[in-house]
């Protein structure tokens, strides 16, 4: 169907979200939808989605203008949306989170029809190659594959209008090629489809036409055909952008980190780092890059106190850390940027200034003898914001009501805000834009410089490459190769992280 | 300034939801007269109007019942003396005295529900610490010792009690996940059968009596009171219900402390990776939370009672509950509900007696109140209120956009 926003303009307190903006898709085309974080990209396909309601302008259906009240009509009108934030639930299995709210019903009592349900998820798993299994709780899924049920869920409620808000956030760049298939064989199909996302490559790949919004409103539009990454980061973040952040040849010092024949237990207490060995120095960036769920997510809550070792030998600065908590490895100095942002490095409902204090509150300048000196914490926290451009009304508002990225770069902010000796970032530019990465790369380049030691865990491949001095893959709970940054090329990486094919184990 | 207007922001649901509940029960009120609605065929208009003047009535007195009678007060104006001003203030002291235990409790509500514990525990985590002040009471009879020295180490054993009574779920939960609703409504139970067992032995119970009552303790040990005029029972109890909100306003809003417990409240798994101890923060919330109820016990039973019985809570660990949500778990929001639930019972007790509605209208109005709370949709929609924002900023700096589809 073919789809126009109209004069879309949406306000939130303090912040003008959507500013008239225009938009139309075609039948079965794909917009690829750019802008930097808190850009308001969410904020319209929300609006799209029947979650919010415009302050002003007209969504137009096939040229029929048409109000979505609620979210079950903006379904009932064909618009599927699969959120930045999943809306699963966790103890549902595939089957139940998939049909909740559009059960085929069956009999009498109007029962569950469960089979039935399940046969068309099984069906459409098939057809475009989603590698679902039905039968699996959703708490026990690895992202990716919550993501194809969120795309199944939608396919489900048989959308002509499918909108993925940084789907690819989360995925193995095989997994983000299998999504492209997904998508093409959609669009081929006749689906339109809105896609978010903050990589440049994968627009100017996937889309039929990409349009840029910024700060509310649309800042231009581009063709796909002929648009270069720089000329879309350009037009992303209004000033010339540098995709690679430019930095010196490292100069190792003494080791920071040292691991011995690491070996740690997943949650279900299978082994999940099978005898890691590995050495980071001061003063360099150690990228460890693999596909998600290789045993990189137990390592770094290994090394941050966060998860019990079986076996071998954790030092930080020359210190033992087998059996420390959280709170004595955080204040040997040791930074930590979580994988999940949401669940694990801040507290919704409390405000942006809270947050910027969530592991450091117990110190100076916060808080002298367990009582906060709310004035520092202001101050800090409004250096932070200023500091790494955080798009947020004010220190007060609750992170919830911040854009994703924006919501990173709390976490961001908060860990470099003191001095550090060695930083361990999982994903630290998950959603972020290209201006944010960029300064992100450069923050974490000017703590190397500093001093520090950095571990970067990253499925990214653009960000291993760009800023790691050394680059470990790791594979199977196993570091299987590590390579000089300049000796790792997309290709070898991508043949050490594949130790088996791609894709493997995520869905079975 | 600033914060005045979002206290009002605040206060606007909880307000419409008490105009509402009233104006319900006004209409219960008026279904139940079955009198004048027999009435109703023969003289339509007479038989409204005398149930509306019920309404009047019984909303009237239960008014002058909480907050006094301004015949009354006129009368003390004009001939100053104990007995008319005593009968002048009467109904508002009576009012700050029932809602003294209400804001112990509803604090401890707070307080646990601010770190993700629901206790469900106030009644029993008030009765033995009123256990524990009545212990030391009656221990203390012979010592010799000041009332106000016996007083200081009642209180002191109440918060001590309660705390335990409060510690114990959140010790369970925190090292084997006991759910607290479950462990804090059992000890409910045992809280009230070990205050029973304590009180059929000889060490505490009344001389001469065959019922689970204590010594009365007045004679040796009483809350000092703030106002002495006869009939006059508010005491110093109240004061420390303000000190205590006033307390866990700072704590929970000023300490490290009291962030780790918002924090493990909100969200678990951050609090822990951010290096906090989640089970200590769930057994501290608990122990603060049953100190308080436990001192509310204690202020209750040595102040306003005199004596422990087995049935000295009367639900006010229910009632606490559904105060302190209607509080939103404000310190400031629980004094408020407090005063509020404590003009409803005294002014509701007189509405009883003076206009034979009965006093069980109170228990529907207080349940409409928490019903409009907990769906604050509700009240917005039949208020057509919106809760107004702070004056929009405009964050976009961009170049004007084109104005056409792109
Ligand atoms: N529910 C809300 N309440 C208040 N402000 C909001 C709310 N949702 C979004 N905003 C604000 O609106 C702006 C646009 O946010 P939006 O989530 O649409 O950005 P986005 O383009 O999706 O960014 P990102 O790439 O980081 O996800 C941000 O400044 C954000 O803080
Ligand atoms: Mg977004």
């Amino acid at each position: 169907m073919r789809l126009e926003l109209r004069e879309i303009t949406k306000r939130f307190p303090g912040v003008l979200a959507n500013d008239r903006i225009s938009i139309s898709v075609d039948k079965g085309q794909v917009l690829g939808l750019l802008g930097e974080n808190g850009a308001g990209k969410t904020t319209l396909m929300n609006i799209l989605s029947g979650l919010y309601k415009p302050d002003s302008g007209e969504i137009l259906v096939d040229d029929q203008p048409r109000v979505f009240s609620d979210p079950h009509a903006a379904i009932a009108a064909g618009v599927g949306m699969v959120h930045q934030h999943f809306m699963l639930v966790p103890v549902f299995d595939v089957v139940e989170a998939v049909a909740l709210g559009a059960e085929t019903v069956r009999g009498p009592l109007h029962t569950f029809d469960r089979a039935a349900a399940r046969r068309r998820i099984v069906e459409l798993s098939e057809r475009y190659k989603l590698n679902v299994n039905p039968d699996l709780k959703i708490e026990t899924l690895p992202v990716g594959v919550r993501q194809r049920v969120e795309i199944l869920k939608a396919l489900y409620r048989q959308s002509d209008i499918l909108v993925l808000d940084e789907p690819s956030a989360v995925l193995t760049p095989s997994e983000t090629e299998e999504l492209f298939g997904i998508i093409r064989s959609l669009a081929a199909s006749g689906t339109t489809v809105i896609f978010i996302t903050h990589k440049l490559n994968e627009v100017i790949e996937v889309a039929d036409k990409i349009v840029v919004l910024r700060r509310g409103r649309v800042a231009g539009t581009a063709d796909p055909k002929t648009a270069t990454r720089q000329e879309l980061a350009n037009l992303m973040v209004g000033r010339d952008v540098e995709l690679i952040v430019p930095k010196g040849p490292a100069k190792p010092g003494d080791v920071v980190l040292n691991i011995k024949d690491l070996v740690v237990r997943d949650d279900r207490l299978e082994l999940a780092v099978k005898s890691v060995d590995l050495d980071v120095r001061a003063g360099e960036i150690l990228a460890i890059a693999g596909v998600q769920g290789n045993g990189q997510t137990e390592l770094v809550e290994a090394i941050t106190g966060l998860r019990t070792i079986d076996s071998g030998e954790i030092t930080i600065g020359g210190r033992h850390v087998e059996k420390a908590t959280p709170r004595q490895v955080s204040d040997l100095g040791v930074a930590h940027i979580p994988e999940d942002r949401g669940r694990d490095g801040l507290i919704a409902f409390m405000s942006v200034a809270e947050n910027y204090i969530l592991d450091t509150y117990h110190r100076q300048p916060y808080s002298r003898r367990g009582v906060f000196d709310l004035k520092a914490v202001d101050e800090r926290a409004t250096q932070g914001v200023r500091d790494f451009d955080i798009r947020t009304p004010s220190i007060r508002t609750l992170v919830t009501a911040l854009s994703g990225g924006n919501q990173q770069k709390v976490v961001v902010a908060r860990e470099f805000s003191v001095p550090v000796q060695l930083v361990i970032a999982a994903q630290p530019t998950r959603g972020l834009d290209v201006g944010s990465i960029e300064y992100i790369h450069r923050r974490i380049v000017e703590q190397r410089d500093a001093g520090a030691a950095i571990v970067i865990v990253s499925t990214e491949l653009d960000e291993v490459l760009a800023v790691g001095d050394r680059i470990a893959v790791m594979f199977d709970g196993r570091i299987v190769g590590i390579l000089s940054g300049d000796d790792a090329t997309l290709e070898n990486l991508g043949l050490l992280m594949g130790g088996a094919k791609f894709g493997e184990g995520t869905a079975a | 300034m600033k914060s005045l207007r979002s206290l009002l922001r605040r206060a606007i649901v909880p307000s419409l939801a008490v105009v509402t509940a009233l104006l319900l029960g006004a209409v219960v009120i008026i279904l139940t007269d079955f009198e004048n609605l027999s009435r109703i065929g023969t003289d339509p208009l007479g038989a409204i109007g005398a149930a509306v003047g019920g309404v009047f009535n019984g909303y009237g007195a239960m008014l002058t019942g909480a907050f006094g009678d301004p015949e009354r007060i006129r009368l003390a104006f004009e001939n100053p003396s104990d007995r008319t001003i005593a009968t002048a203030i009467r109904p508002i002291t009576e009012t700050l005295v029932a809602a003294t235990p209400l804001i112990f409790v509803g604090l401890a509500v707070a307080i646990s529900f601010r770190t993700g514990m629901f206790n469900i525990g106030g009644d029993g985590q008030l009765i033995v610490g009123a256990l524990g002040a009545t212990i030391v009471g009656v221990g203390l009879q012979t010592s010799g010792l000041p009332s106000l020295v016996i007083l200081v180490i009642a209180i002191a054993a109440s918060v001590v009690f309660g705390g335990l009574w409060g510690f114990i779920p959140g010790f369970l939960k925190a090292r084997t996940g006991a759910h607290e609703v479950i462990t804090t409504i059992m000890l409910n139970y045992i809280g009230a059968q070990v205050v029973l067992f304590a009180l059929l032995g000889p060490a505490l119970r009344a001389p001469g009596s065959s019922q689970p009552i204590s010594k009365n303790m007045s004679a040796w040990v009483d809350v000092p009171s703030i106002i002495s005029l006869p009939a006059i029972r508010l005491d110093y109890g109240f004061v420390a219900a303000m000190v205590m909100a006033a307390a866990v306003s700072l704590l929970l809003f000023r300490t490290t402390k009291g962030y780790e417990l918002r924090a493990a409240g909100f969200n678990m798994t951050a609090a822990r990776y951010a290096g906090m101890s989640a089970g200590g923060s769930m057994m501290l919330g608990m122990t603060l939370s049953g100190g308080l109820a436990g001192m509310g016990g204690g202020f209750l039973v040595i102040g306003a009672t005199g004596q422990l019985t087995n049935d000295l809570s009367g639900g006010i660990g229910f009632n606490a509950i559904a105060l302190a949500l209607l509080a939103g778990l404000r310190p400031s929001g629980v004094v408020a509900a407090g005063l509020l639930f404590g003009a409803l019972t005294t002014g509701g007790k007189v509405m009883g007696i003076q206009s034979g509605i009965p006093f069980d209208l109170l228990f529907f109005i207080m349940a409409m109140v928490i019903m409009f709370v907990a769906a604050p949709g509700l009240i917005r929609s039949i208020w057509r209120v919106r809760v107004p924002k702070p004056a929009p900023e405009v964050a976009s700096v961009a170049p004007t956009a084109p104005a056409e589809p792109v």
